[in-house]
């Protein structure tokens, strides 16, 4: 009984994990169908976020709470420049789009190991935050149930900006019908740029949120890229709630496969599920019905 | 309101619109007719910037907007409600009227609520997907939408092709309540006769040319009709 509960916290704290990493994903690949490898290195640069903060305040607590909106800007502003310069002259071109993104998440390596160096670096965890928490006879650590509350709180945020205001409806009409948009008076450019600000300040709170998780490095993204996409695609496009139940099946089911076997045999086995899984349901988890296309 | 001067239009290398003039006065319904494949759909989507005008010109109150995009020209006062009963699926018909308000500013609340007068039957069903209504709701909330943006001049594509007939009557009066309350329309229409009724003046459409034009009103029925050789 105590193996499967920490089991099934070991999953849902990988989920937690995942679906940082995939909730801006869900928004620029899922909403706006970009396929940008870059995204794991806007995490990684919402992660020497916190590192080069930490250099400036030196309360452990302190720097990473406001390194969590500084991340978030970074990262946005880094998705927004990558938009405005190489994105907006391919929307429709999924494959250039992947080249290109790729190339820039080249480019964002070497620039973090010129800038900070090629060893991993730390980031210190606040005092609050170490140690852990007995929950029915476990203990719990702080890091992790901060990393889940925090993915918590990431979802509710967007999913209330998507849903209650007006930014959020604008982003739905133009995912939905971008000439409808616009001749509703919507400006879709506008809107393809806040929504990729938006996507991209996520990733770069995931990447704030992993430094609690270990050392990082140039690579960092490279690590959660892949599994990031697999969340959205498993999830269904264009719905944040597939992300979400994705994002904790597959963390619950990867936490149970190393539990049984090793960690890559864990892989191996959850792409194989994915695998048959996709071809039952191509379309995700989470599909959207309406009576037209329109 | 709404010029259109020796536009040309076209797809890849197909051209389908060659140098139409088309004229929507102040204040006046245009009904511009034609059978499928005229090119009224592709000229409409000209006049509201979805298509780049390949020449011509597009000037609306006077102002050339030819190079503008289509955003911009709905925010200048140019609506336009396309075929095909098109609305935000997944958004409730609420959302889909709200989008518009949020552009429209400190009048878009004062709009929405116009905009419901006009269509009354959609207040019961704000809180559906727009997605789940009938054809005949979701024109009515295609309108509404346009009419929300606060137009000087509305364009209308078949508003009323493939709706249920109690319905058409109902986006008639509409139309025509509008146009009475000093609003430009231009109308494509494949029902000559409303077209006439309601309309100020006509240009008929023939294989991307205007082929035939004049004053509007049930009398030119006959002509219309021997112009497009019904």
């Amino acid at each position: 009984m105590d193996a499967l509960f920490s089991q099934l916290f070991a999953g849902l704290s990988l989920g937690s994990v995942l679906l940082l990493a995939a909730l801006g994903l869900a928004l620029t690949f899922g909403q706006m169908g970009v396929i940008n490898m870059a995204h794991g290195e806007f995490m990684m640069a919402g992660a020497y976020t916190a590192f080069v903060l930490q250099a400036f305040i030196p309360d452990a607590g302190v720097s990473l709470l406001v390194a969590l909106p500084v991340g978030f800007v970074v990262g946005g502003l880094l998705g927004l420049l990558l938009e405005v310069t190489l994105i907006s002259r391919m929307y429709r071109r999924p494959l250039d789009t992947l080249l290109v993104t790729f190339g820039v998440a080249l480019v964002l390596q070497q620039l973090a190991r010129d800038v900070f160096g090629a060893p991993n670096v730390d980031v210190r965890a606040p005092a609050w935050l170490s140690g852990a928490v007995p929950v029915l006879g476990m203990n719990l650590p702080k890091t992790r149930l901060f990393i889940l509350a925090l993915a918590i709180a990431c979802v509710v945020a967007l999913s209330l900006v998507l849903k209650t205001t007006s930014l959020g409806r604008r982003i739905r009409a133009t995912v939905q019908n971008r000439d409808l948009a616009e001749t509703s008076g919507v400006s879709t450019r506008a809107t393809d740029r806040l929504t990729f600000f938006v996507g991209s300040g996520v990733a770069g709170v995931a990447g704030v949120a992993l430094t609690l998780l270990g050392s990082i490095g140039p690579t960092l993204g490279t690590n959660y890229i892949v599994d990031a996409f697999l969340v959205v695609v498993v999830g269904g496009i264009g719905q944040l709630k597939g992300a979400v139940i994705a994002a904790f099946s597959l963390g619950i089911l990867q936490a149970t496969f190393e539990y049984s076997t090793t960690a890559s045999l864990a892989k191996v086995l959850l792409f194989v599920v994915i695998v048959a899984f996709l071809q039952v349901r191509p379309q995700g988890l989470v599909s959207v019905r309406t009576r037209s296309l329109a | 309101m709404l010029e259109l001067r020796g536009l040309h239009v076209g797809y890849g290398r197909t051209a389908v619109v060659h140098g139409v003039d088309i004229e929507v006065p102040d204040g006046a319904v245009v009904a511009v007719m034609g059978h499928n494949g005229a090119g009224k759909t592709t000229l409409l989507r000209a006049a509201v910037g979805l298509l780049p005008a390949r020449s011509g010109t597009v000037l609306l109150g006077g102002e050339d907007v030819t190079r503008t995009r289509p955003h911009q020209r709905v925010r200048a006062g140019l609506a336009y409600v396309p075929q095909g009963q098109q609305s935000f699926g997944q958004l409730t018909a609420r959302e889909n009227l709200q989008l518009v308000a949020d552009v429209a500013g400190s009048q878009g609340a004062r709009r929405l609520d116009e905009a419901l007068d006009l269509f009354p039957a959609l207040r019961g069903l704000l809180t559906r997907r727009a997605g789940l209504l009938s054809g005949g709701q979701r024109q009515q909330l295609a309108i509404a939408r346009a009419l929300i943006t606060g137009p000087r001049l509305i364009v209308l594509d078949e508003p009323t092709e493939g709706i249920q007939p109690s319905v058409v009557a109902e986006i008639e009066d509409a139309i025509v309540q509008l146009a009475s309350g000093g609003l430009s329309v231009l109308l494509v229409e494949q029902h000559v006769g409303f077209a006439l009724a309601a309309s100020s003046h006509y240009y008929v459409l023939e294989s991307g040319r205007v082929t035939a034009h004049g004053a509007g009103g049930v009398a030119q029925e006959g002509d219309v009709r021997a112009a497009m050789a019904i």
